[in-house]
């Protein structure tokens, strides 16, 4: 147990250096420059983040913004997920609806979310809704293929057994089918979480939006405040990393059977 | 001296088409098993064994001929369960969850109760109830089998089908699983038909023996084994048997038998 978490620690030691390096990096070039427009220094945009609770450029502060962000990214993503998943199932369980959708699907998918910003402005108008399409566009995708994968890697075995104790179409689904490809449903939903979250820092650079990450990026932009677009970032990528850890440690948790049989 | 019937199988056949080529696996297999029989069916390895076996199970459709005495979803007659060789749990439920599958299930649903008293009943009778909430992949090989067994029994089958179950474990615990088969079979009653390959298992726990044909496969004997149990490996009367079955699994005497200077064990 010692042994497994000195490894770990040496582990993060090594990620730990480069990070520290690069952070040392941008300080000296800041220093060398020493041009705020350009690079602002590591100690003006640590005072933003270490002061969150503060108006950010007379506006919300940086947690507000942030916290609108999160709500239209989890709001989004669960939309995705609350159609993805089904249809993901249907598809992969019938070779018909395959049949019907798949070309569709694979025209579709790869078109990136915010080319679908002017239509959505155009059906939705400007602001909240706007946005949540995107993000659920954007995360609708990758849980959707995810979970049709999941679907197919479905021992053939497995649904004999619902078969032979006479289960129902809808109890093989619900017993057999999503169960076993759920760890495949959770790495859609993992990749898709990112994606999303990348969605609405995009969505909210548009115009028209008043609050979030993204606004604020924006807006600091606008009046030249690089050291909150570093904060911004900042905060971004430790969410993003933060959503990452949390979606391997419930992979670790409920599907450490995955593989093993 | 036989008992009630408990399913018939009369000219089964089915055929195999993929890709244009049609292959025939069954070419009209008929017999009968009785109630509390253990009944093995043997052949040729690619025979069909298991294509009949789960044709009675109801995971195929025969082309023709007929299964009787099987009930289907919600139909009368005996009610069938299946292992199959490779165990087949699920590997998200705990063994616990596994074995209470099918009663959980519509079809065959049951008071929590009466579930529950089902379940403890059954981690006794295969003495797996420290393992009760382990997942599966921390299970030997022989336990992973016996959670299939519980599994199937669970839902109380007249019929317990065997798909080669035993194929895959080591010898010591094959012959406990066997034991354990035989156990069921007098405690539950319950009539197992069960596809081998190994001579061996088929004379220490049948009361008979089927020998299917090479493909097409027909019934090309039935053996009947009347040892008492439990049945010693060198009983001449068991080692009889066991030539026997070998020979005729090989494809009869005089056929591959003679070519590697096989004995023709005297009849």
């Amino acid at each position: 147990m010692v042994l497994i978490s000195r490894q770990k620690v040496r582990e993060y030691g090594k990620g730990l250096i480069v990070i520290v390096l690069l952070l040392v990096a941008w300080e000296c070039a800041a220093l060398v420059i020493d041009n705020n427009y350009i690079l602002p220094s590591l100690t003006e945009i640590a005072d933003v983040l270490f002061h969150p609770a503060q108006p950010v450029l007379g506006g919300e502060s940086l947690i507000a913004n942030t916290m609108v962000s999160l709500k239209e990214v989890l709001t989004g993503f669960f939309c995705a997920a609350a159609l993805a998943i089904p249809l993901g199932l249907i598809i992969g369980w019938s070779y018909e609806v395959q049949a019907y959708l798949n070309p569709a699907i694979q025209i579709l998918r790869p078109i990136p979310p915010i080319a679908w910003m002017p239509f959505a402005i155009a059906w939705f108008g400007i602001g909240i809704n706007s946005i949540l399409f995107i993000i659920a566009l954007g995360a609708f995708f990758p849980i959707l293929i995810n979970t049709v994968d999941g679907v197919k890697g479905i021992r053939v075995r497995w649904i004999e057994v619902a078969e032979m104790f006479h289960a129902t179409t809808f109890e093989k689904l619900q017993t057999v089918v999503f169960p076993g490809a759920l760890p495949r449903i959770w790495t859609g939903l993992r990749v898709s979480f990112a994606i999303a979250w990348m969605c609405v820092v995009a969505a909210e650079m548009l115009p028209g939006t008043t609050a979030g990450l993204g606004f604020i990026i924006m807006y600091a932009y606008n009046l030249g405040q690089l050291d909150v677009i570093g904060a911004g970032m900042v905060v971004i990528g430790i969410i993003g990393l933060g959503a990452d850890m949390l979606f391997r440690a419930g992979q670790a948790r409920f599907f450490s059977w995955e593989g093993k049989e | 001296m036989m008992a009630e019937q408990i399913l018939l199988v009369s000219g089964v056949q089915k055929t195999f088409h993929s890709e244009g080529k049609s292959c025939q696996a069954l070419a009209g297999v008929s017999f009968a098993v009785a109630a509390r029989e253990v009944v093995c069916i043997m052949g040729p390895s690619g025979c069909g064994k298991s294509t009949l076996l789960r044709i009675i199970g109801g995971l195929d459709c025969a082309d023709a001929g007929s299964i009787h005495g099987i009930s289907g979803r919600g139909g009368d007659g005996v009610s069938a369960a299946m292992v199959f060789q490779d165990h087949a749990l699920f590997p998200w439920l705990s063994v616990e969850e596994n074995i209470t599958y099918g009663l959980r299930l519509s079809a065959q649903k049951e008071s929590k109760e009466e579930t529950q008293r089902r379940t403890a009943e059954l981690l006794s009778l295969t003495h797996l109830d420290s393992f009760a909430r382990s997942p599966p992949h921390e299970l030997s090989g022989g336990m992973k089998q016996r959670v299939a067994v519980a599994r199937a029994l669970a839902i109380r089958p007249s019929l317990l089908l065997m798909d080669e179950p035993f194929s895959a474990l080591d010898t010591f615990t094959r012959k406990e699983l066997e034991d354990e088969i035989l156990r069921i079979r007098q405690e539950l009653k319950t009539t197992i038909l069960m596809v081998t390959h190994n001579p061996e298992e088929a004379v220490y726990v049948a009361d008979r023996i089927i020998i299917l044909s090479e493909r097409p496969a027909v019934v090309s004997e039935i053996i009947p084994v009347s040892i008492p149990h439990p049945r010693s490996p060198t009983n001449p009367e068991c080692i009889r048997i066991r030539e026997l079955v070998t020979l005729k699994c090989r494809g009869g005497p005089g056929l591959i038998g003679d070519e590697v200077g096989y004995q023709t064990p005297v009849l």
